[in-house]
């Protein structure tokens, strides 16, 4: 691998990405970990946004534009998968610009963190990171107006202000549209942060209300939204990749002349893909471009392909699984977290319990499969991508096409989904490799549904073993925890073997409960596929154990599970992450965001009040409660499930609490943790990946398989904790929905039916 | 040279015949509203209407749609009920990334036209074939409600 990829590293994002700067270099993980994410020794550790690549941005001059008739239009820096961040953060802007946000466009950003600073769209960090620095830029674009309007009425600044896309004279009376301001406030200097006015959270039009307009919205319901798919350039050929179907594999030989003989084909090609570990870049194959789609999947099927298929051939998961077992029921692995003696204090408890949980492999399965459009014209490739990280598939087109990167334009099309998948450029880049071939023509790649759940990045699988020690009063006064998972590193650096610092900080070490002697080991596993983040990532089988854990440890002893989750939670108290082994906290500052567990309390309080806890219910159905803390938000579910004696699975009710912080949408913020709950269930009642010779074995939604509307929830209810301040931090929306709800749902079956489901999904485990 | 009747136009597509009819909207005819999600009618992203019926365009070959009235996402905004489905969408605000909402607006105007007042279980039934995976179901089923006339709750 080129050292000078590693070192210049871009978009895995602070948590991963960052650390390459100097982690496979040295070997240091751990050691980068604790001493922050990979800054000079010299350098004070920057934090949140500032702690991103390239930073934070919030120059209206780079943001904000104003036309003749007063159109304002926005650039969005951020890629839009559902999340909302092409409604909400031109919202802010719009909100301190006193801008009339009927008359404000939205427009995108292409790649260039240089210009609008990070934009790795991932890690639930959009709003968190941008809040402010778009809150900074509309206040200075509306103070640049303000003063363009005093300078050309020659009164003092005071004497005017801005009012719904105008600005007034408060003594003449005159008016100023913002249109007729645009080219004077434009001449003017950016006012210094120190001079911006925020405007009083009181006065907010925008920021904080209940609205359900999407910037997108019309679009995504005629049929004219525009996702990485859809892109269309004149005299344009379509393509299709038969890649390698195992972790390092080669096409060995290949024969296209049936291929070629299908009506449409136009060329069939190998392109060579990158050897493990290849980061993000292709995997390599054999290409066939066609005049449309079909032409080229059909080529596709009448190719014959010869595969070498490397190291990872005989990966089975089903062996693996006993394997990872074995390794986690076994003392050992890296020591993560240790306090007290925890080996110590179980061998001496009154009770002892134990159990082991299974999460297996997920693919992504966004309903827009990868696909990206490239050209080259005069030596400059153009893509148009579905990316939440535009800025790392220049870098990577650029890399692979041998250009520099001013000759690579990435334009962000809609997202149709990313979870993580569309972080990874292996997809564009392959369209650029694809145009070469063709002498730069325009060509899109588009991948199957097969193609997408045969060469994902996988969801990591794992298997965790737990161990609890309780004195004779039943309080837990030893944790074990043992978890073996393949790291994500393995995409980077050759074999490594044990979890990085951020996979620790998902929802391992950093458990917040009063326990004193906690011990956490994370023994090897090795990585026979592509791993990647999914949606929450190692939260989900994290949060899974230790959450259906707790549950287990109060039915054990005839309680109550939520007065035994708050009883272990202790008293409110705000704890600095790196007394508890979880030095990463997010990239975000210890002192501003500690784990509060007060706010923890609250969402269990505030969801099992809303979901009436406590109340009977016939046999046969039950409630289920889980709580976690992950991307510094809070979070607590409780389901409600109906199991029929056939084992068929019910789910009336969902009651979410959510404490994020400030919130500028509260209706997307609603719409992700309902979203996240639906994801969560997939994976915990149908979802799986497995593999065979190295070979995924799910070929499409028959055999993946995730939860469609007869099995979704009849009602999911989302609470949102109030907060305080605008000047408290924000937290994370996009991901910590996800990892509650599995071990909700469980715990909820083990209510209704008395079974303890530990291995996902659940599939018919109820029936058998 | 094929002839087909889409959104009340006649048009001419040069396709072999076997081209499924997704293939040939989105590009032949640049009708990118009708979206690929599987290939094999387990998801319904591509759905269209075929002479009103809910049809996956995604295993609809060409040689089957010629003759018949096709609707494409792009067109049903012309029907009231295709209409008041999709200003029902905006209000809910169902979308999250809004890709398989082009199928979901298909099958729900297309259930609504047969059954204008459909019970919890008539939606569904009918939905179940097109799949959300960021999980807007809920809303679905409260947006097709106010289509309806009926009440909503999100």
């Amino acid at each position: 691998m080129d050292l000078r990829t590693l070192v210049t590293a871009r978009s895995v994002g602070t948590s991963r990405r960052a650390f390459l700067k100097v982690a496979p270099l040295t070997g240091l993980l751990l050691g980068v970990g604790l001493s922050g994410f990979g800054h000079a020794a010299d350098e004070p550790q920057k934090y949140g946004g500032d702690g991103m690549p390239n930073g934070l941005q919030d120059s209206p001059k780079i943001f904000v534009s104003i036309a003749a008739d007063g159109m304002v239009s926005v650039i969005v820096n951020r890629s839009e998968m559902g999340q909302g961040v092409r409604t909400s953060l031109p919202r802010i802007v719009a909100d301190e610009l006193e801008a009339d946000i009927k008359r404000v466009r939205v427009v995108q950003a292409p790649g260039d963190e240089a210009k609008y600073g990070n934009q790795d769209t991932d890690g639930s960090r959009s709003t968190r990171h941008w809040f402010e620095p778009m809150r900074r830029c509309g206040a200075a674009a509306r103070q640049m107006l303000e003063q363009a309007a005093a300078n050309q009425w020659h009164v003092p600044l005071d004497q005017v202000e801005a009012r719904n896309h105008e600005v007034v004279d408060k003594k003449g009376g005159r008016r100023l549209g913002y249109g007729a301001l645009a080219v004077a406030a434009a001449k003017l200097d950016v006012p210094a942060r120190a001079s911006l006015k925020l405007k009083d959270p009181s006065k907010f039009r925008y920021i904080g209300k209940n609205d359900t307009t999407l910037t997108d919205g019309p679009v995504i319901v005629n049929g004219k939204s525009q996702f990485g798919i859809d892109t269309r350039l004149p005299g344009m050929l379509y393509a299709v990749v038969a890649r390698p179907p195992v972790l390092g594999g080669k096409v060995k030989s290949f024969d296209g002349a049936e291929a070629m003989k299908v009506p449409g084909v136009v060329k069939v090609f190998a392109i060579e893909g990158t050897p493990p570990p290849s980061e993000f870049m292709p995997v390599g194959g054999v290409v066939v471009v066609g005049k449309d789609t079909w032409a080229a999947i059909k080529g596709r099927k009448a190719l014959k392909i010869d595969w070498d298929d490397g190291a990872h051939g005989s990966y089975d998961s089903a062996a693996f699984r006993s394997e990872l077992e074995a390794a986690v029921r076994k003392p050992g692995g890296k020591i993560v977290r240790n306090e007290g003696d925890a080996y110590a204090a179980l061998a001496s408890a009154a009770k002892k319990l134990e159990a082991d949980y299974y999460v297996p492999h997920y693919a992504h399965a966004t309903m827009e499969c990868p696909a990206a459009t490239a050209r080259i014209v005069d030596g400059a490739c153009e893509v148009w991508a579905p990316s939440q990280s535009p800025q790392a598939a220049r870098d990577r087109v650029a890399k692979q096409l041998n250009l520099s990167a001013d000759k690579v334009t990435v334009n962000v099309t809609l997202l149709g989904g990313g979870f993580g998948r569309k972080s990874k450029a292996d997809f564009v880049v392959e369209a650029a490799m694809v145009s070469k071939e063709m002498g730069g023509k325009p060509v899109k790649v588009t991948w199957t549904r097969e193609d997408d759940l045969h060469n994902d990045y996988f969801h990591a699988v794992s298997a965790q073993h737990l161990e609890a020690g309780l004195d004779a009063n039943g309080k837990v006064v030893a944790w074990l925890h043992r978890a073996a998972e393949p790291t994500i590193i393995s995409i980077f650096a050759p074999d490594p073997k044990t979890l990085a610092p951020f996979e620790l900080g998902l929802g391992l070490t950093g458990l917040p409960y009063q326990i004193p002697n906690v011990r956490i080991e994370n023994p090897e596993a090795t990585a026979h596929t592509r791993i990647g983040w999914l949606r929450a990532v190692n939260n989900i089988q994290h949060a899974f154990a230790a959450q259906s854990f707790i549950a287990e440890i109060a039915q054990a002893q005839g309680k109550d599970h939520r007065d035994y989750l708050l009883e272990l939670l202790g008293p409110d108290r705000r704890i600095d992450p790196r007394k508890i082994s979880e030095p990463w906290n997010h990239g975000e500052s210890p002192e501003r965001y500690p784990i509060n567990t007060g706010r923890l309390r609250k969402v269990i309080e505030t969801a099992t009040r809303e979901a009436g806890w406590g109340r009977k219910l016939p046999s046969g159905q039950g409630l289920g409660l889980a709580a976690h803390y992950s991307f510094v938000s809070y979070i607590a579910a409780v389901i409600e499930v109906g199991v029929a004696p056939n084992g068929e699975l019910t789910i009336p009710r969902v009651d979410i609490a959510v404490d994020c912080g400030p919130h500028v949408n509260p209706d997307r913020v609603r719409s992700q943790i309902e979203g996240a709950c639906v994801m969560g269930l997939s994976q915990a009642v149908v979802s799986e990946i497995t593999f065979k010779n190295g070979r995924s074995q799910q070929d499409n939604f028959h055999q993946y398989e995730v939860v469609r509307m007869n099995a979704a929830p009849k009602r999911i209810v989302v609470h949102i904790i109030p907060s305080e301040s605008y000047d408290m931090p924000l937290g994370g929306v996009g991901e910590p929905g996800v990892p509650v709800i599995a071990p909700a749902l469980m715990n909820a079956i083990q209510a209704a039916t008395g079974k303890r489901i530990r291995r996902l999904p659940l599939r018919d485990q109820l029936s058998v | 040279m094929a002839t087909l009747q889409i959104n009340g136009k006649s048009m001419k597509v040069d396709a072999p015949e076997d081209t499924p009819l997704l293939w040939v909207l989105r590009d032949h005819l640049g009708l990118t509203g009708s979206k690929f999600g599987c290939g094999m009618a387990l998801c319904g992203a591509c759905t269209v209407h075929v002479n009103g019926t809910a049809t996956r365009s995604c295993v609809t070959p060409l040689s089957a749609a010629v003759g018949k009235k096709i609707t494409t996402i792009e067109g049903v905004g012309a029907t009231p009920v295709g209409k008041a489905v999709q200003n029902a969408w905006m209000a809910i605000g169902v979308a999250q990334c809004g890709y398989c909402q082009a199928g979901q607006i298909m099958t729900a105007s297309a259930l609504l036209e047969k059954n204008p007042k459909p019970t919890d279980a008539d939606i569904d039934g009918a939905m179940s074939g097109n799949l959300c995976r960021c999980g807007t179901y809920t809303r679905i089923r409260s947006a097709i409600k106010v289509a309806a006339g009926m009440k909503g709750e999100a």
